[in-house]
């Protein structure tokens, strides 16, 4: 197999506080992910699903562990060098209309990459465009502000914005979650449309809390449970044949 | 069959906008007023005229005459000048390093936000005017002291207030999407915390004009502001304080003033907290 876009090593998460005892969060997680491919990560909430996630975008640092992301270990960058690694890795956000800023327009917030890349104003207004009627809005959405827009429309445009700068990983956490279920349908489908398009060039980390849309949408699953990685598999197999008892228990209570 | 009930709902109509523009050209016509104060006064506002001291309100004076007999009107439009704009200035400098240490406190965190704000709390826990007092005494005494007198027991609110808006926007999700966007620190701070939090901020420091404005006047009061014959407002008043129940215009025209301009700047205030808000903007 090729090299992996992701490579999680051993990733932990410790959280001391004063008075208490060390809570873990996430307990030496490892994990790849090819080029291409979609790989689900599902558990309750509490899990460490967004611990893991907000470590591997390095929003949160690791207490132990290596992130290597297309052949760089990015654990330890900072600043420049990390803003580099982000034009690799991109994220959308449970929450659609706040993860936009609420002052500026969608146009602003699908640019700000883009700008910061060094793209000219009229450059970025026309992959803004393009970027909108990619993900199946109209290029006005750019003037709109967040709370113009409904969910599923925003969660859209965050798609967009995540996909301005041509990432090869795309970090879904929860994104169809807080959306209801005919528009949920509206963003896999989008999303499957993306992969079929990119192909190899976009891998997609999808983390989910529902496993019957994992079923549908990804070609492995990892299942988390108080911070560890209780099972993997391919996501029928794991239905079918769950092994970890948490598995069971999660399986047992969608039939 | 029975008509159905149709319930009518008014629609609030958007009057921001027309506030905004009523207050900010009263605002205005307060600010213009003060620059132009001399053209615009009829007396000499410093011309004694000790025969006709103490006149109550008449045709000839409209708020009547001092203790000197200076017309009370003149001195009052000149005395603008001086309030106004040391209050603006002060109020101004203390918004702006009070934000800025909250902003820089609540984004870098650790060690430097802990020595700060116990700095802070020492000078909230300190009675202010008394440390503006002790500081302007030993500045010694003119407006531009008073001011700095201010401005250091003042910051600590501002930064407060900063810090703890910063510390909210950090963990919005879309400050981790700039993030990821690529922005560096002073974009993010320019362009997304700064616009979000600068509301809350804006409208404490309109409402706090008033305040400090009679804190400008206290010090002037006790001789660590401005100096008389000077004409400002709040040592006006305070000069003429043992006459309020003989020659109650003395200090009811510069009070008046106090009272038009801090409720001109609080409306204004408010009004722009409103219009900053693009959420209530378009409802």
């Amino acid at each position: 197999m090729a090299q992996p876009i992701l490579k999680v090593d051993n990733l932990t998460k410790i959280f001391t506080r004063k008075g208490q005892p060390d809570f873990i969060a996430v307990d030496h997680v490892s994990f790849e992910l090819y080029p291409g491919e979609c790989l689900g990560l599902i558990g309750e909430s509490g899990s460490g699903k967004t611990t893991v996630v907000n470590m591997i975008t390095r929003l949160l640092d690791a207490t132990e562990g290596s992130i290597v992301l297309d052949g760089e270990d990015i654990t330890k960058r900072s600043g420049r060098e990390l803003r580099r690694a982000y034009a690799n890795m991109q994220m959308v956000f449970q929450t659609p209309t706040d993860s936009f800023d609420p002052r500026c327009t969608l146009g602003d917030g699908i640019g700000e990459s883009l700008r910061n890349q060094g793209l000219t104003r009229a450059d970025t207004k026309k992959e803004v465009a393009r970027l909108l009627t990619e993900c199946g809005l109209t290029p006005e959405f750019a003037d709109r502000y967040p709370h113009q827009v409904s969910g599923g429309q925003c969660q859209r445009a965050a798609i967009a914005r995540a996909l301005a700068v041509k990432p090869k990983l795309l970090i879904c956490d929860e994104a169809t979650s807080s959306l209801d279920v005919t528009i949920q349908k509206e963003i896999i489908a989008l999303l499957n449309e993306l992969r079929w398009q990119h192909g190899s060039n976009l891998s997609i980390l999808f983390i989910c809390h529902d496993i019957a849309l994992v079923q549908q949408f990804c070609n492995r699953v990892l299942v988390l449970y108080k911070g560890k990685i209780v099972e993997q598999g391919v996501p029928d197999e794991v239905i079918r044949n769950p092994q970890d008892p948490y598995t069971k228990r999660l399986i047992d209570s969608i039939l | 069959m029975s008509e159905p009930t149709v319930r009518i709902q008014k629609i609030k109509r958007d009057t921001v906008k027309t506030r905004l523009i009523l207050f900010g050209t009263l605002a205005l016509i307060l600010l213009v007023c003060s620059i132009f104060s001399e053209h615009l006064t009829p007396y000499d506002p410093y011309l004694q005229d000790l025969t006709n001291a103490k006149a109550p309100p008449s045709a000839e004076h409209l708020f009547g005459t001092d203790r000197y007999g200076r017309d009370m009107l003149s001195r009052v439009i000149v005395g603008s000048r001086t309030s106004i704009f040391s209050t603006l200035l002060l109020v101004a400098i203390v918004t702006a390093l009070g934000t800025l240490i909250g902003v820089f406190c609540g984004w870098h965190g650790k060690w430097i936000d802990t020595v700060l704000m116990r700095i802070s709390d020492m000078f909230l826990a300190f009675p202010g005017l008394v440390f503006a007092m002790a500081v302007a005494g030993v500045l010694g005494g003119g407006l531009q002291n008073a001011i700095i007198a201010l401005v250091a027991i003042s910051w600590p609110k501002y930064a407060r207030i900063a810090r703890s808006q910063t510390l909210a926007q950090k963990e919005t999700p879309y400050l981790k999407a700039a993030r990821l966007s690529g922005s560096g620190t002073w974009k993010i701070i320019f362009k997304h915390i700064l616009p979000n939090i600068i509301g809350p901020i804006l409208v404490t420091s309109m409402l706090d004009i008033g305040t400090m404005m009679m804190e400008l006047a206290g010090l002037s009061f006790l001789g660590l502001g401005a100096k008389p014959p000077t004409a400002e407002w709040g040592s006006m008043m305070s000069d003429s304080r043992s006459l309020l129940s003989s020659v109650p215009w003395v200090t009811l025209a510069p009070g008046f003033a106090i009272f038009v301009s801090v409720m001109i700047f609080n409306l204004l205030g408010d009004t722009i907290r409103d219009y900053a808000d693009p959420k209530s903007r378009g409802r």
